[in-house]
């Protein structure tokens, strides 16, 4: 079964001004099923990061559509947008983006407060355990590990049991090692059933998932294991 | 996310900035506290000036000389009112007691003793009509108005100058170098506009005669049966005096009549114009703190556009953005208007430590404070709802890309 079902999907910037339009995602056909541990890269500029936008429904695509679990999220309206990013898509980001005056428990809580959970503080501790940081429940952004923080971001991410984890390069503030362990955490959840995908730039990152997207120009390049895609790399 | 909830975290927010949350509060604190201030001063007012009036009866008509006053253009004042119409107006219906009175001022000497008094000439109603008490000695009598006799009463302020050591019944004073016997002393009035204190009484012939020269009396002043007559008795007086003084249907008074309801609501309507004026200055800091409240709310919603972005990426629907940052504005709102409550309070309690003074009197009405309340809380919604807008509207992608 496919989580995300991508066709023909385009995103335009300034499609009303002929000379500087962008055609960052340009008729991109792309799908994904579910319990896949994807790995989407490219060249600066090929359009990761708005085809991650687009994915984790932070934004509306131009045209085409988007079938997340057989619903098509590009027609949905603001507020529809916010309970599939609240209920569907766990996000990761490179920075970890905790709120500093909230501790770990709280800023895991912070999806199950806008989604009215009537027990918040359970399902929180459940996740913060899933990372291994149930100790550290109490404690602030401020008095944890760069590592922490990313472990606390995934736990928030876990939360509401989204249908994907988004991560945009969840190892790129983080020294090699704890980056590697970060990585081991979120194929461990893959492997229980969590449909992942990564959008990196950092090959080593890309070669540990079971399959890779390479983007050039808006457009799937190549996609296949990561060894098909990232030897076809290597060879330019 | 509950409303609970959405305030607990503006609560936080505004917790997390303590000393900018205050000093952002100290702008409402201040018009808040200013406009209780200035409404219980000019209650106070208001209702001072109409004790005092309602002081001089309410069941009185006050006749003038003159024609009655059209709009703010007053005709030339002509002089009409003789003696003998206050004693005709003895005969309309309803009227109880009638006092002409003729005002002068004059200098009142006794040996070293000099003081500038108002010197009225009066006949014996008109104790009874204005209320006044004698605390030694007798009033003005008939037999000594019709004999022009020289005699007078005294003012308490008066008596006390020239009588430092009492007894003044039976002694004399002079006014206008001519010398007069002191038949008694007007009880304290106290404080207060138009006091009796300050008056010396003499009948009213001879003060018309010999003293001032007059042909016509000052006004008359006209008791009535009771309040409720005082309508219909201030158009028979009319009438009566209209018919007396010869005047053609259509022609102009040439004498007004005032009721002490007349002047209260004159006054009302000229204390009511302070108070608004008052509160008009005051609420305009409240605005002014409003927009100290819009100006942080901005600067707030710019150091936390990553946060909106995160709270949006997580789930946060705008409208729950745009109420957690309008929470926000209407609590510091709400709250300085707490302290500003207590701030204006504590204004109206010292101002009332001098009870003596104009503004003893003044006392906040439980109006103002809710419309203080009320107008706060507008302020800050209508301040905080353009930053709360702008922190909605924020695109997430943009918010978490902002460095």
């Amino acid at each position: 079964m496919n989580v995300i079902e991508l066709v023909n999907l385009e995103k335009v910037y300034h499609e009303d001004m002929p000379d500087i339009a962008v055609h960052a995602v340009n008729k991109l056909n792309l799908a994904i099923s579910h319990g896949e541990a994807v790995g989407i890269v490219g060249p600066s500029g090929c359009g990761k990061s708005t085809l991650m936008q687009l994915i984790g429904c932070l934004d509306r695509p131009t045209r085409g559509s988007y079938l997340l679990e057989d619903q098509d999220v590009a027609r949905f309206g603001d507020n529809e947008l916010a309970k599939v990013r609240n209920k569907r898509i766990g996000f990761v980001f490179q920075t970890f983006n905790l709120l500093a005056r909230y501790t770990a428990l709280e800023n895991v809580m912070l999806p199950l407060k806008y989604s009215n959970d009537p027990d918040p503080r359970a399902k929180a501790l459940t996740a913060l355990e899933r990372v291994g940081l149930s100790n550290r429940a109490h404690h602030l952004p401020t008095e944890l590990s760069g590592g922490q923080k990313q472990r606390v971001a995934i736990a928030r991410a876990l939360v509401n049991t989204p249908a994907i984890l988004l991560a945009d390069e969840p190892t790129g503030a983080l020294d090699s090692r704890t980056g590697s362990e970060i990585l081991d955490l979120l194929l461990e959840l893959n492997s229980h059933g969590s449909t992942l995908i990564i959008v990196t730039h950092d090959l080593g990152v890309a070669r540990r998932m079971k399959r890779v997207v390479k983007l050039r120009d808006g457009r799937v390049e190549a996609d296949g294991s990561p060894e098909a895609v990232l030897g076809a790399v290597d060879t330019h | 996310m509950s409303i609970l909830e959405t305030i607990r975290t503006a609560l936080r927010a505004l917790m997390s900035n303590k000393m900018r949350s205050v000093l952002t509060m100290l702008g409402v604190v201040i018009g808040v506290s200013a406009v209780v201030a200035m409404l219980a001063l000019g209650e106070g007012t208001k209702a001072d000036i109409e004790t005092n009036i309602r002081s001089l009866g309410a069941d009185v008509l006050t006749v003038r000389n003159g024609p009655a006053q059209r709009g703010a253009v007053r005709a030339q004042s002509v002089d009409s009112l003789k003696l003998e119409d206050a004693e005709a107006l003895t005969a309309v219906d309803n009227v109880t007691a009638v006092a002409p009175a003729s005002n002068g001022s004059a200098q009142i000497k006794r040996l070293a003793g000099n003081i500038g008094a108002q010197v009225i000439g009066v006949t014996p109603a008109y104790f009874q009509v204005q209320k006044l008490n004698l605390e030694q000695g007798s009033a003005i009598t008939d037999a000594q108005v019709r004999g022009r006799l020289h005699t007078c009463v005294l003012g308490a302020n008066v008596y006390n100058t020239l009588f430092p050591l009492g007894d003044a019944i039976g002694d004399h004073v002079k006014i206008k170098g001519l010398s007069f016997q002191v038949v008694g002393v007007l009880e304290s009035k106290g404080s207060g506009f138009s006091s009796a204190d300050d008056n010396v009484l003499v009948p009213i012939t001879t003060h018309m005669s010999t003293l001032f020269g007059r042909q016509f009396v000052s006004s008359i002043t006209v008791q009535v049966a009771s309040e409720d007559l005082i309508d219909t008795a201030k158009t028979d007086v009319e009438a009566f005096l209209r018919m007396r003084h010869r005047l053609k249907p259509g022609d102009d008074s040439d004498f007004n009549i005032s009721s002490t309801k007349d002047v209260l609501e004159a006054v009302g309507q000229i204390t009511g114009v302070m108070t608004a004026f008052l509160a008009a200055l005051a609420a305009i800091s409240l605005v002014v703190g409003g927009i100290g409240i819009m100006n942080i709310m901005l600067v707030s919603v710019s150091e936390r556009t990553r946060e909106i972005g995160l709270r949006k990426a997580v789930g946060a629907r705008p409208e729950v953005v745009l109420l957690q940052f309008l929470v926000e504005a209407v609590t510091l709102c709400l709250v300085g208007c707490g302290v500003g409550l207590a701030a204006g309070l504590a204004c109206v309690g010292i101002m009332r430590a001098f009870p003596e003074s104009a503004v003893g009197k003044a006392s906040a009405p439980f109006w103002a404070m809710a419309l203080a309340v009320s107008v706060s809380a507008l302020v800050g919604l209508v301040f905080g709802l353009f930053p709360a807008i702008k922190a909605a509207r924020l695109n997430p992608i943009d918010a978490l890309r902002h460095e």
